[in-house]
């Protein structure tokens, strides 16, 4: 058991847009330190959560404290103890990079002589030392994001929320990003809530996931755990070897056996250890394995691939501009 | 002690709000020029021609100098009021979101845009009132000081009347409604263009409920020495409606939706 100091406490809170219901009764503890991971598929009630959080949005019912403070009758408090980077930049992009973070730094109450030097630290964690005077409609998506992660910083908070930090980003940029986003977990000592719909996004980073569907919580662990969850993983070995299927399930480590069309199918802990052993005992035509991923793990929660989703739902889209 | 920091803390904020709309205003010229140049046309085109007729009932005044303070008022009416779609310009590229995600109150967001519209009032105003200078508005200190109370007062007025209405809505093509039923009125029945005396009943009414009318009143007291009302009644209305205007501004930003 780990022993760490919940930073976020959630009770029971629910958002409703009129028969909408966008956050569905969710409760759910987060401890400081941690890199938590909110997935789930556009409109499942991410933004919404992370919207009320941080007392941009009020909650229909239930309650949360964040760094101890209560999201509505303290959000002034709330509001200082978080940064946030949300799905589209909010940079002024009239004004250069420094001047975004000077105009926030005063915001935030950043003391005068503490302000430059404080600047220039946040600058080099994201890497945009180089283009700090320059105006911030010359950055690209990638820098734009990463202005936003220096600018969340500023006032040290004790809480950072990325709400889908790399969507609409390219490949390339998005694993930059990734970088950053584990250099502000060594470095600043932030605790980390990010959204994100992309699975490998969450695997990288996060070390805790909660699998939210239609506004509700539908599974919580490590992303380790959430695999192992599924079985283990799958070996598909091509074969004549007659009786293959008899002989493989004397093993311990094969936990099930399937056949079809030639192809025996087991479900194996570690197919890496298990492979090896196997085909020293049949003759394989050839063979293959894959471990589970969160996608798969989310399929077999929700019943859906999560790219199946259209990008933008309605929901968030509603949750904006209500 | 405690309140002193405070005090000074909401006054960083509010400066801090204010400096990014100056630079702003500063980097985009354009908008300087375009909004200068609209009255320059006004003042030179409608105060020659209709000058020529001389409608002006003030001896010793001629038509473009009797209408030069109302285009004093129009350039803030238009400026300040038009101000306002800064606020939809801030919500529609989640400017807005990023600050009141900070530890700000609304009332300094409030303070601090309202400062920084009328900063770019002020700006106009005062290459305007250069304008008058040249073509022989006779000004003197106290006049000086008493016009630019009234642009004060009224850009402070306007602007948050401006925001305030921007507050409600979500798109620049609503806010273009704003332009013919707030602004055109505003300026039309502010007696810029005509004397207040001898208007057939509706009409006085109209201009009489128009704020912008004391303005100019009191303006073309202070410029011209010529005016309906005494310019001390001007200045109490002006006032009146200021303070109002004002609280329905802070009123409205402090019910504005975040996101």
């Amino acid at each position: 058991m780990r022993s760490s100091i919940r930073l976020i406490r959630i009770r029971n809170l629910v958002k409703k847009y009129g028969n909408l219901t966008a956050v569905d009764d969710l409760t759910l503890d987060i401890n400081e330190n941690e890199v938590f991971g909110l997935l789930g598929s556009n409109g499942a009630g991410k933004t919404t959560t992370i919207h009320m959080l941080a007392t941009l949005l009020k909650p229909t019912s239930g309650s949360a404290t964040v760094n101890g403070y209560d999201i509505v009758s303290q959000s002034a408090k709330v509001r200082a103890s978080i940064g946030i980077v949300f799905q589209a930049p909010s940079s002024d992009d009239i004004l250069t990079g420094y001047e975004n973070l000077h105009l926030h730094s005063m915001l935030y109450s950043v003391p005068r002589n503490a302000r430059r030097q404080r600047i220039d630290e946040v600058l080099e964690l994201v890497g945009l030392t180089e283009r700090k005077h320059d105006q911030v409609k010359t950055y690209s998506g990638g820098m734009r994001r990463r202005l936003e992660i220096a600018r969340g910083l500023l006032h040290k908070p004790k809480v950072m929320f990325l709400d889908e930090p790399t969507l609409g980003l390219d490949p390339t940029s998005r694993e930059t990003m990734w970088k950053y986003v584990k250099r502000l977990v060594e470095e600043e000592k932030v605790t980390i809530i990010l959204t994100t719909h992309y699975m490998e996004e969450a695997d990288v980073l996060c070390n805790r996931i909660g699998i939210i569907d239609k506004g509700k919580i539908v599974a919580l662990d490590t992303p380790a755990a959430l695999k192992a969850g599924l079985g283990g993983d799958i070996i598909r070995i091509k074969t004549r070897t007659p009786d293959a299927g008899k002989m493989v399930a004397q093993f311990d480590f094969v936990r099930k056996v399937e056949q079809s069309d030639g192809f025996l199918v087991l479900s194996v802990k570690d197919a890496k250890k298990a492979l090896p052993v196997l085909l020293q005992n049949i003759e394989a035509e050839s063979a293959e394995f894959a471990s589970p991923t969160l996608n798969d793990v989310f399929i077999q929660i929700t019943g859906r691939n999560i790219k199946e989703q259209a990008e933008g739902g309605f929901m968030e889209r509603y949750a904006k501009y209500d | 002690m405690q309140s002193t920091i405070s005090v000074e803390d909401h006054l960083t904020k509010i400066y801090a709000l204010w400096l990014r709309e100056f630079k702003v205003f500063m980097r985009e010229k354009s908008r300087l020029i375009a909004s200068t140049f609209t009255p320059i046309l006004w003042l030179f085109v409608i105060g020659s021609g209709l000058g020529a007729a001389n409608p002006s009932t003030v001896p010793g005044v001629d038509y473009q100098q009797f209408i030069f303070p109302g285009i004093v008022a129009m350039s803030i009416i238009f400026s300040s009021v038009f101000f306002g779609s800064y606020i939809i310009w801030d919500r529609k590229f989640d400017f807005l979101k990023s600050v009141m995600v900070a530890p700000v109150s609304r009332g300094s967001v409030f303070v601090g845009k309202t400062l920084g519209g009328m900063t770019t009032s002020l700006i106009q105003a005062a290459i305007l009132l250069a304008i008058g200078a040249a073509i022989g508005i006779p000004f003197t200190p106290l006049s000086l000081v008493q016009v630019v109370a009234v642009i004060l007062l009224m850009s402070f007025g306007l602007t948050s009347l401006g925001l305030a209405l921007g507050s409600y809505m979500y798109s620049l093509e609503g806010f273009q409604m704003i332009v013919s039923f707030v602004v055109f009125p505003l300026f039309f029945l502010s007696g810029a263009l005509f004397p207040l005396d001898n208007l057939p009943g509706w009409l006085g009414v109209l201009t009489a409920a128009d704020p912008a009318t004391y303005g100019v009143d009191a303006m073309r007291h202070a410029m011209l020495g010529e005016g309906s009302n005494s310019i001390e009644f001007d200045a109490a209305i002006l006032v009146g409606y200021t303070a109002a205007l004002g609280a329905f501004g802070i009123f409205s930003f402090k019910r504005m939706k975040a996101v």
